[in-house]
């Protein structure tokens, strides 16, 4: 994966693909109820996307159908935020925090005022 | 108008029987062979004489993509109330019965998804009468 080699410089498809990822992941973050899917898959990993309208609708008083959510969950998952896996018959949802990563990486943080 | 009975399918109906009785709780109220199939209804003992719920033979073809889909995305088909969704999640999962969602609190409910072992999952709820004490205001 590219996004596991940025410690070395990047150029050209390497480049793009690494712009394509933090563009996405911006995107996906651009919108409240994305972020608050996030929020809900932090405190409890691996929910069903019945489970994630529930507690969007109950707790945060989100009214969009189960549609839109699904929708959002693509989003989330063409970003590499969101990944998905089966327990028996049902969909589960995963938040996957490594494409952040390349932000942090491109701004560190920790780094500030000491170069 | 009141709700006398209403259907879910199962796969197979001596299953069904059985997990809805022993494992669940409920008890038989209609138990008539017809053909290779039954007509086969339980009520809650805590209301003998309240809705009954039909155990369908899932034969029919549009059972299994409807219900695939259904369970896919996590989508409950039922609905039982109980007393507290907590103490019935220690008591089934002692059973081993499988949650999809563990107990939930989602403000005015505490809920839970099982798998009831028959193609169907069924959530658990406990309702609060009302707010135990006010929030405090979230920004």
């Amino acid at each position: 994966m590219a996004r596991g080699r940025l410690a070395q410089p990047l150029t050209g498809k390497q480049r793009l693909a690494y712009f394509r990822v933090v563009v996405d992941v911006f995107r996906a973050l651009d919108d409240e109820t994305r972020r608050l899917i996030l929020d809900e898959l932090t405190a409890r990993d691996g929910q069903s996307l019945f489970e994630i309208c529930s507690v969007l609708t109950m707790r945060h008083g989100i009214s969009s159908s189960r549609q839109a959510i699904s929708q959002h969950l693509a989003v989330l998952e063409e970003a590499g935020l969101v990944t998905t896996q089966r327990q028996g018959r049902t969909k589960l949802h995963h938040f996957d925090p490594a494409p952040l990563a390349a932000i942090v990486r491109r701004w560190p943080t920790a780094t500030r005022g000491n170069r | 108008m009141r709700i006398q009975l209403t259907s879910i399918f199962v796969d197979d109906q001596q299953a069904a029987r059985a997990f809805y009785t022993d494992v669940l709780g409920f008890t038989v109220r209609h138990d008539v062979p017809l053909g290779d199939d039954f007509w086969l209804t339980v009520v809650s003992p805590e209301d003998p004489d309240g809705p009954e719920l039909l155990l369908e033979p899932a034969g029919h073809p549009a059972v299994k993509p409807y219900r695939d889909a259904l369970v896919e995305d996590g989508i409950p088909l039922a609905q039982f109330a109980v007393e507290d969704v907590q103490a019935e999640y220690d008591r089934l999962t002692g059973l081993g019965v499988v949650f999809t969602q563990p107990p939930t609190d989602v403000g005015p409910a505490v809920v839970a998804v099982l798998d009831d072992t028959c193609g169907n999952l069924v959530q658990l709820i406990t309702t609060r009468p009302e707010p135990i004490q006010p929030e405090e205001p979230r920004d």
